[in-house]
């Protein structure tokens, strides 16, 4: 029993022993190299990096990595600190092979070198293995996306949710042939390369077609030039597809001006002047979505917004009467015109995100069950 | 063939843009960046010039046919040409041969971008200010109980973000932070998450050649 209490007490000590104690230890140990050194082609990367990995040696302040190339000797690559057990070196040249050796650093000043390793090659890698599960997430949606683009196929009706933006546009197209006044469209103030623009166009396609059907003039100002003859073109080929082209008007898209602000500015000027009875802001827009959308509000036009620009969304739920939230600009276009296999493309994203929503789910559930980190199969790594 | 060629070109370019972040090979890497860096700048360049072209057609035939407001349009060519005469001859600084100051007075490019148009793009901005405010009163109007949480968390958030809201109670803040942190946070990652899946959606719509509205001229 005595025994017992005093090995409860010696252990109690041992835990309660601060850090230093032990490294008091490592100190007066002998200096060792390190082992269990390793060398390879960095995985997963462009070439032109060597990866090298050892165990620690016990009490090391520092470790000095040191590189020869063909026909060199030993050079200092860099020198890191204690704890460190891994190093990529970035500055090989591939194919060409180099030998290496870890040096730890004492305290005390001592140095012992690893054993060399030697013949290591660098080379380019054609697919990023770290993505792996982000590329078979795509593969799968891409899957259900065709999936029901074959059912749309085949003539199978497809029930698509109700979004009211959407609903609304007819409803705002109609009132400005009953005013008398044009419809305005903003594409954003994004570039050609970003998603929001080209799905923005895409819409302006149908929204140009009801205002060809409804004998209504369409403004399409642009901020963008490459924007602005894509535009330009969809506007012109929307009139040529509902049957009136002479009611195409060259005008009816235009370039204003680069800089955002001053595009605020102007389209602000022609929403006070021309009154349009409806004001579309679709596409990607910054810091000027607001002075757009109030300034269309106190001219009492119908406004309907959609961005993918999280931090600009507020804006618009509050001056616009109708809001479109990230995704559903994306499925605006086969919203309106109603294509089967755009229906069908609509329909796959919907059950796509009820499948990633079940991941996040069941992932969730069971890193807290496991510890494990299930959000890293579809980590993209700073990607 | 009018209709096919952007078709196949939007595809191969397409699949390569899709790809980019899967490959990481060197000669990917170098065709991906001469896709973005150099055909997209040369393309871009032809576009300004469109871009230009109507810009002077319009605003010229709006002084040609005295529309309203037609004397602003003399406003912007003559700054177009000034700006475009001094910029093109006498450089970013005024180092090429067109003379850009007179005395003491300076008229370089830069001279008059960070004189007239950095103050013109800052009194644009500041109106946001008042934007705010009368956008604030019309959505923070407590009409039903949604509009009232909104109203309630907006008013929490903006305390905690103050020293008086830390004077009231040191938990404001905290309850600041914590809307800003969980329900926010969780709700930006519901639309990114939508977002992610639209724009995957839209790309494989138009490589599908289902989505063809960018084509223009009725295809």
């Amino acid at each position: 029993m005595k025994r017992t209490g005093l090995s409860c007490v010696l252990l109690l000590l041992w835990l309660l022993a601060p850090p230093g104690t032990a490294q008091v230890a490592g100190d007066t140990a002998a200096p060792a190299a390190p082992t269990e050194v390793k060398a390879k082609d960095t995985p997963f990367d462009g070439g032109g990096s060597i990866s090298i990995e050892w165990d620690a040696a016990p009490g090391a302040a520092e470790y000095r990595i040191e590189r020869a190339g063909p026909d060199e000797d030993f050079a200092e690559v860099e020198t890191i600190a204690g704890e460190a057990t891994h190093y990529a070196d970035g500055g090989v040249t591939d194919a060409v092979a180099y030998d290496y050796r870890v040096v730890a650093i004492f305290p005390s000043g001592a140095e012992v070198a690893s054993d060399p390793i030697t013949g290591i090659t660098s080379a380019p890698q054609w697919f990023e293995g770290n993505l792996f599960g982000v590329a078979l997430a795509i593969l799968i949606f891409t899957g259900v996306v065709v999936w029901y683009i074959r059912r749309a196929r085949s003539g199978e009706q497809l029930y698509v949710r109700r979004i009211a933006g959407l609903e609304a546009v007819e409803e705002a197209v109609g009132r400005s042939t009953e005013m008398g006044r044009p419809v305005l469209y903003v594409p954003g103030t994004g570039t050609m390369s970003e998603m929001g623009t080209i799905a923005s166009l895409n819409l302006l396609g149908e929204i140009a077609k009801k205002t060809a059907e409804f004998g209504t003039q369409i403004k399409v100002p642009n901020r963008d030039p490459v924007v602005y003859t894509v535009a330009r073109e969809i506007v012109k080929g929307a009139y040529t597809t509902a049957g009136r082209p002479d009611a195409y008007d060259p005008d009816s898209a235009f370039f204003v001006v680069e800089n955002s602000l001053a595009f605020a500015g102007a389209v602000g000027g022609i929403m006070v002047r021309e009154k349009p009875a409806c004001n579309f802001f679709m596409g990607p827009f910054h810091a000027e979505s607001l002075i757009l959308a109030e300034t269309g509000s106190t001219t009492g036009a119908i406004q309907i917004a959609g961005t993918d620009q999280i931090p600009q969304l507020p804006f618009f739920v509050v001056a616009c009467d109708y809001t479109l939230m990230g995704e559903e600009l994306y499925a605006a276009s086969a919203y309106i015109s109603r294509e089967p296999l755009m229906l069908g493309a609509l329909k796959g994203e919907d059950i796509g995100k009820v499948v990633f929503g079940l991941f996040l789910i069941i992932g969730t559930i069971l890193s807290l069950l496991t510890g494990w980190d299930f959000g890293r199969i579809l980590s993209t790594g700073g990607h | 063939m009018r209709d096919k060629l952007p078709l196949v070109l939007l595809i191969i370019l397409g699949v390569f843009g899709l790809t980019d972040r899967f490959l990481p090979h060197p000669v990917a890497e170098a065709f991906n960046s001469y896709l973005r860096d150099t055909l997209l700048r040369i393309i871009s360049a032809f576009a300004l010039i469109l871009g230009l072209g109507n810009l002077i057609l319009r605003h010229v035939n709006k002084i040609k046919h005295k529309e309203e407001h037609w004397p602003h349009s003399y406003v912007l060519l003559i700054s177009l040409i000034v700006a475009s005469v001094i910029g093109v001859f006498g450089g970013i600084s005024g180092e090429l041969w067109f003379p850009t100051s007179v005395g003491d007075f300076e008229f370089d490019i830069t001279t008059i971008y960070f004189n007239v148009l950095t103050p013109l793009g800052a009194s644009m901005f500041s109106l946001l200010a008042f934007f705010m405010a009368s956008a604030a009163y019309r959505s923070f109007r407590a009409r039903n109980w949604l509009a009232f949480l909104l109203l309630s968390s907006a008013f929490v958030v903006m305390l905690g973000q103050v020293p008086l809201g830390h004077a009231i109670s040191p938990a404001i803040p905290e309850i600041s932070q914590w809307i800003m942190e969980v329900p926010n946070t969780a709700a930006k990652r519901g639309i990114e998450l939508g977002i992610t899946l639209g724009v995957l959606a839209t790309l494989l719509k138009i490589l599908a050649g289902i989505e063809r509205s960018w084509l223009g001229s009725g295809r």
